[in-house]
């Protein structure tokens, strides 16, 4: 296999769930004002572990 | 609406990652296979999510959303009576010929089993559908972008072609197919939070039924009449012209998804490509028709949708019903989470595009230019042209954007273009590889009646109001059915008149002739007609659930 996916997906998604937790964090009040409860910290932690699920298989599968 | 610092990190690493990848890529080219078929070589769950990411164009997933808002429930017909026993039989019953026979292209395919003109016919209609839903996607992302930020259409359009064109110039159908597996992950990620805090929003799934009219919330109760729901439809009509012909032209033919399973290692995977797309199918309707129908409850520009179903038996057809998933996006998504959003949309419209891009690039070098005007060029040479049809391809794309402006509603207009082309198509190909006495006349007669029959169809007796149908979607279901029947009996008529092929000539491409090789030591859960099984068995109970 010239590339293996898991390892693209796994840093993309990390970075993305990473983003979403971050921003969760920093504007907490406007979301939580909108939706009542800090959506965006949660589903940025269920992103970042797929994304470290991800990894996790790659680097497994390398070694 | 602006877009805060979080909204624009995530819409610019995706870009980073499609760039990369097809970046990364571009030394594996080294064959015209490599290319436009990955060098078949990659493994099944990767093409079968493919298989469908080529598909989730920003029309399909818009254009689901908008008729979520405008038909309700019965959308969800569009994957559980449609889509997955298509699939199902397109990988169990049809990839062997497509696969096993070594044909480069579905165009290809029908050159081995009946004749060139056939295959001439199939490969510049297909060249030209693929060009104009290509158009359909850029035209849906440029207007989600101009609603929703303000950005220039022609910016957003522009920007999102020149990205798909360096991918795919650089990595081929490997690029395209990987960055496809990213952009259906995305795509979910992104669009489920619209489900779950929309649903949160009207009180959870039972609110929502009793919100809403019994035929906006049943698949089958109200099917009984074309006057009782919202599409205008009747059962007959669902299951011959949706369930049938519509969705099993399209599996079962179009070269778009097929070219996806071409791409696999072997021929078990080839046929698992479809299988295994077909259980993530199986749940969209979760994240395209429940936003849908939750925005008339919402959003205020369709408040109107449903008293007027109830009083006139109708919905409204004066609204655009295409900005349903854009605007609630725009109600539900705080920062981060709407880049997010915009994100799957990007994905979902760039998926689509490469989808276009690789499937036209390929029967363009394959059955057109190498075919009828350079055969018998070195290798290199049809790399170099699939790159120049890759550009091509993209630029033409952009120009057709314009026309699909004078539509009101996407997916009927897609309906439309497969109703002429794929409907008569899936006739051919049912005969052709399971009747060898389908001759070459027969089976491009029949081609061309049938095209022309939905075309008859459509601009003569619907246009002009000779025959009422209960709505677009409706009489597209007709027509379809319609071009299926005419191609079907005149393939079948002239080939009794015509001389079939010599039996030797039609090893591997017809059912009767071939022996499948591969039956044993393959275990259970790899078994394409297990998996079929499985996947044909929830999908009924499905369709119990929501009856």
């Amino acid at each position: 296999m010239r590339l293996d996916i898991k390892l693209p997906i796994g840093l993309f998604f990390s970075i993305i769930g990473f983003i979403l937790i971050l921003s969760g964090i920093l504007d907490k009040q406007k979301i939580v004002s909108q939706l009542g409860y800090n959506f965006n910290l949660w589903w940025g932690i269920i992103i970042l572990v797929f994304g470290i699920i991800m990894l996790l298989f790659y680097f497994i599968k390398k070694s | 609406m602006a877009l805060s610092i979080f909204d624009y990190s995530i819409i610019g690493f995706y870009f980073v990652f499609v760039l990369g990848i097809g970046y990364y890529l571009k030394n594996s080219i080294k064959t015209s296979e490599d290319f436009f078929l990955s060098g078949r070589s990659i493994p099944a769950w990767i093409t079968g999510l493919a298989f469908i990411a080529a598909n989730l164009g920003a029309l399909e997933v818009m254009g689901m959303v908008a008729n979520s808002t405008k038909y309700g429930i019965l959308t969800a017909h569009f994957y559980w009576l449609g889509a997955i026993p298509a699939m199902a039989f397109v990988g169990v019953f049809m990839m062997p010929f497509y696969y096993g026979s070594k044909a480069r292209s579905v165009p290809e395919y029908l050159k081995l089993r009946f004749d060139e003109k056939t295959r001439g016919f199939n490969a510049i209609s297909f060249a030209v559908l693929t060009l104009l839903m290509s158009g359909i996607n850029m035209y849906a992302m440029g207007i989600i972008f101009k609603l929703l930020l303000g950005w220039s259409f022609h910016f957003s359009v522009l920007v999102s072609a020149a990205i798909v064109l360096l991918y795919v110039f650089y990595g081929g159908l490997t690029s395209s197919i990987y960055n496809e597996v990213i952009q259906f992950l995305l795509i979910v990620f992104g669009l489920f939070p619209l489900s779950y805090l929309g649903l949160r929003k009207v009180g959870g799934w039972d609110k929502l039924v009793e919100r809403l009219p019994d035929n906006f919330v049943h698949l089958w109760s109200t099917l009984g009449s074309a006057a009782k729901n919202p599409m205008g439809i009747e059962w007959f009509g669902m299951i011959f012209g949706l369930g049938f012909v519509l969705s099993f032209g399209y599996w079962c033919t179009d070269f778009l998804v097929i070219q996806r399973g071409l791409a696999s290692k072997d021929l078990n995977a080839a046929r698992r490509t479809p299988l295994i797309g077909a259980f993530p199918k199986m749940i969209f309707p979760l994240f395209v028709v429940l936003p849908g129908m939750i925005a008339v409850l919402v959003i205020p520009e369709f408040k109107s949708v449903i008293p007027t179903l109830l009083k006139t038996g109708h919905v409204p057809t004066t609204i655009n019903y295409n900005m349903a998933l854009p605007l609630m996006m725009k109600h539900f998504m705080p920062t981060g989470l709407l880049g997010l959003g915009l994100t799957a949309l990007l994905a979902s419209f760039m998926s689509g595009m490469a989808g276009n891009v690789t499937a036209f690039n390929t029967v363009w070098t394959f059955d057109i230019y190498q075919s009828y005007i350079k055969p018998d060029m070195p290798d290199k040479h049809y790399i170099w042209m699939g790159k120049m049809a890759t550009v091509f391809g993209v630029l033409v794309s952009i120009g057709l954007t314009y026309i699909v402006m004078y539509f009101n509603n996407l997916m009927d207009y897609m309906q439309l273009l497969f109703s002429f082309f794929n409907a008569p198509l899936f006739a051919t190909f049912l005969l052709g590889m399971f009747w060898k006495k389908t001759t070459s006349d027969g089976a491009f007669w029949g081609l061309v009646s049938g095209t022309g029959a939905a075309a008859i169809h459509y601009f003569f007796i619907f246009k002009t109001g000779v025959i009422h149908y209960g709505s677009e979607m409706s009489a597209n279901f007709y027509g379809a059915i319609i071009a299926w029947l005419v191609c079907f009996f005149t393939t079948i008529i002239i080939s009794y008149f015509t001389k079939p092929k010599e039996d030797s000539e039609m090893v591997g491409l017809v059912y009767s002739l071939t022996t499948s090789e591969n039956k044993k030591n393959i275990p259970l859960y790899l078994k394409p007609s297990f998996l079929a099984g499985i996947v044909l068995f929830a999908t009924l109970i499905v369709n119990i659930i929501f009856w």
